[in-house]
């Protein structure tokens, strides 16, 4: 415990450093903007900001990123408020009573209690982050190249079980990330591998970033542009320091609900497939049960506001639990930011705290310090964001393309990854339009090549024999977990089936 | 194309890419080399096996009628939808083609022109501040902080000049 209070103390010294302070304000005040639009999210800004970021030393520019995935998750709130629309995906349950609530007037009291509800949220799970990263990094030193195997399947298996998507579709979706992995040089013969047309461009693979800036880039504002052709109204918002003062009071209303639903937000944000969005789903359904007065709710209560508001920022802290620790990212902006580790040479994993102590204390440091910097700069500026989700649209989209196009052709400095990013851009919106999952993909390029050399590696030492993945005891717990996971929805679809047919069987 | 007719052209197109990508991966060893393994082509081949199952499993239930989709006899794109996605899309292709040709930076220049004026229908004056400060940005940025130099294709000799003034320091 004390070990972690010092590298603790060692983590906020370093976030306060000037470079890295800037970083957190500067990746604070985009995220908020970023989060605040309507249609673009964490994973957005960060697939489309992370070139960018190698103008800085990798701690610098993980701290940058991380503000970001935290602003943005404070700035959803934002556009559900007052636009009534959900900024990202993982302020969908803010809708729900946030519009109610702005609708008659009170769009200030909404605002306010969003992001103190972000703020309790993210205390409490940076907290817990503290407290479970150093003694699950030290567990997972021991896995060898099954167990890492064995733990990717997992995180697969969550998407499989938990997503919620069909399920066919969601494991082409893995499965076609991996593929898309393995192109370029082969990692252990070194032949090259599916060289398309042979052409030069793919010898030396598909970097992730082209994928993810394609996918959340280029198709999620064609995706943005098909559900926004209507106009919007905003909802004016006024503010004053007694009113301030009045709305800062109403914390007593909601704060049990809230650090219940950071809780559980932070726990459900740790799985690859679950993260921000089903967990303020879930966290708005636990306040509502546990309400005094669950009527009121969708009505314009405003600890339903609190609720969702609590659980995502929690959650998103959650999601960096098994990047940092295992490798595995928690959420699709996790597996871009580990992506940006690899490209920034780090080896992610349990090895990084005793390796690079200073670049993960340096990160969770700046998670205290974004936490207390975004509620300050959210509550100070919150007429500003407002107002810039007046910007029209057609000044903002060719300005995101341009950054996609510059950004997807920064990696590798050719155009034949422009165009690839593109294709991927289209293909993904149309595959979006027919119910397949994205999110699996980008995950799967990123874990892709590491999953591969554990497999082989694996198989090498056991001389081809599978059962190397069952007889070691923390890899047979993962596979049985995940197939648990995968035969979860297979189960209970029958058993709904069953009981639909009873009746009809007794009748 | 209505949604249901979109599902199944699109699950028979991904078959036969999986199909195409398990055939490119047996170009390499797919069984067990002595001494080293797996093959280098074991892995994508049973992904794309994989890949190729999934796709199958969706056209049987696209038959059966079990996915949303396959019940879905709305029009895939409406044709306000092609409209404003097509023209996003075609700007895109347009700005990398062009950059093939001109660089990215007349390149640029065009693609503002056209998506704020034309599309947006913003004033000439916010059209004309954005055409030369966004690349100016774009510049400074990337070649100049980040040292990336973009594709000029042949405005290439315009910016010996500047690379002077960058790099006499």
């Amino acid at each position: 415990m004390e070990e972690i209070l010092i590298h603790l103390g060692g983590g906020l010294a370093q976030a306060m450093e000037p470079l890295n302070f800037t970083m957190i304000i500067l990746g604070c005040m985009l995220g908020l903007l970023i989060g605040a639009m309507p249609g673009l999210g964490s994973v957005n800004g960060v697939a489309i900001l992370l070139p960018i970021t190698f103008l800085v030393p990798p701690t610098a520019a993980i701290i940058f990123l991380a503000a970001i995935y935290y602003g943005a998750m404070y700035g959803g709130a934002i556009s559900s408020i007052t636009l009534g629309i959900p900024g990202a995906s993982t302020a969908v349950a803010t809708v729900f009573d946030g519009r109610p609530l702005a609708q008659a007037g009170h769009a200030d009291r909404a605002l306010t209690a969003a992001a103190v509800a972000s703020f309790i949220g993210g205390t409490i799970s940076v907290v817990l982050f503290t407290l479970f990263a150093p003694p699950l990094a030290a567990f997972a030193l021991r896995f060898g190249p099954a167990e890492e195997f064995a733990l990717m399947l997992l995180a697969f298996a969550t998407f499989i079980g938990l997503g919620g998507d069909d399920i066919p579709k969601t494991v082409f979706s893995i499965l076609i990330g991996l593929v898309l992995a393995t192109v370029g040089l082969d990692i252990i013969s070194g032949q090259p591998r599916l060289i398309f047309g042979d052409i030069d461009g793919f010898l030396h693979g598909i970097n992730f970033l082209v994928l993810a800036i394609g996918i959340y880039g280029i198709g999620e504002m064609l995706w943005t542009l098909e559900t926004t052709q209507g106009k919007v109204t905003v909802h004016k918002v006024k503010m004053s320091v007694s009113q301030m003062k009045r709305n800062l009071g109403d914390v007593k209303q909601y704060i049990g609900t809230t650090s219940l639903g950071s809780v559980l937000g932070y726990f459900v944000g740790t799985l690859p497939a679950a993260g921000a969005t089903p967990a303020s789903l879930m966290s708005y359904g636990l306040a509502k049960t546990f309400s005094k007065d669950p009527e009121s709710f969708g009505k314009g209560n405003i600890a339903g506001v609190a609720a969702p508001e609590a659980a995502n920022n929690a959650a998103s802290t959650g999601s960096m639990l098994p990047m940092i620790t295992l490798g595995i990212p928690g959420s699709p902006t996790t597996a871009i930011l580990l992506g940006g580790m690899i490209i920034w040479g780090l080896r992610p994993g349990p090895l990084l705290f005793t390796e690079n102590p200073e670049f993960v204390w340096g990160l969770i440091g700046s998670l205290y310090i974004a936490n207390l910097a975004t509620v300050i700069i959210n509550i100070a500026f919150i007429p500003l964001f407002v107002k810039v989700l007046t910007c029209p649209f057609t000044i903002l989209a060719p300005i995101i393309y341009i950054l996609c196009v510059v950004g997807g052709y920064a990696p590798t400095q050719t155009m034949h990854d422009v165009w690839l990013m593109l294709l991927f851009g289209i293909v993904g919106y149309l595959l979006r339009k027919l119910n397949y999952p994205v999110a699996p993909a980008v995950l799967a390029i990123v874990l892709g090549p590491l999953a591969e050399r554990s497999l082989r590696q694996s198989l090498l030492s056991s001389q081809g024999e599978l059962s190397i993945f069952v007889t070691r005891p923390i890899s047979a717990t993962c596979i049985v977990i995940a197939l648990a996971l995968v035969f979860y929805p297979v189960y209970k679809k029958f058993s709904n089936k069953r009981a639909a047919d009873m009746p009809a069987a007794s009748g | 194309m209505t949604v249901r007719t979109a599902e199944i052209c699109m699950a028979i197109l991904l078959a036969l890419c999986s199909i195409a990508l398990m055939f490119k991966s047996a170009e390499l060893k797919i069984g067990w080399v002595p001494e080293r393994g797996p093959g280098s082509g074991a892995w994508p081949f049973w992904l794309s096996a994989g890949m190729l199952l999934t796709c199958l499993a969706t056209i049987y239930r696209w038959f059966k009628g079990v996915t949303p989709e396959s019940k879905n006899l709305e029009p895939f794109m409406t044709k306000d939808t092609i409209l404003v996605v097509g023209v996003s899309a075609g700007s895109i292709l347009f700005l990398l083609a062009a950059t093939h040709f001109v660089g990215i930076y007349i390149a640029l220049f065009f693609f503002l022109l056209f998506y704020l004026r034309f599309i947006g229908h913003h004033s000439w004056l916010l059209t004309i501040v954005m055409v030369i400060v966004v690349p100016i940005i774009v510049f400074c940025l990337f070649e100049w902080a980040l040292k990336i130099p973009l594709p000029k294709a042949i405005t290439e000799e315009w910016f010996y000049p500047i690379y002077d003034l960058m790099y006499s320091y």
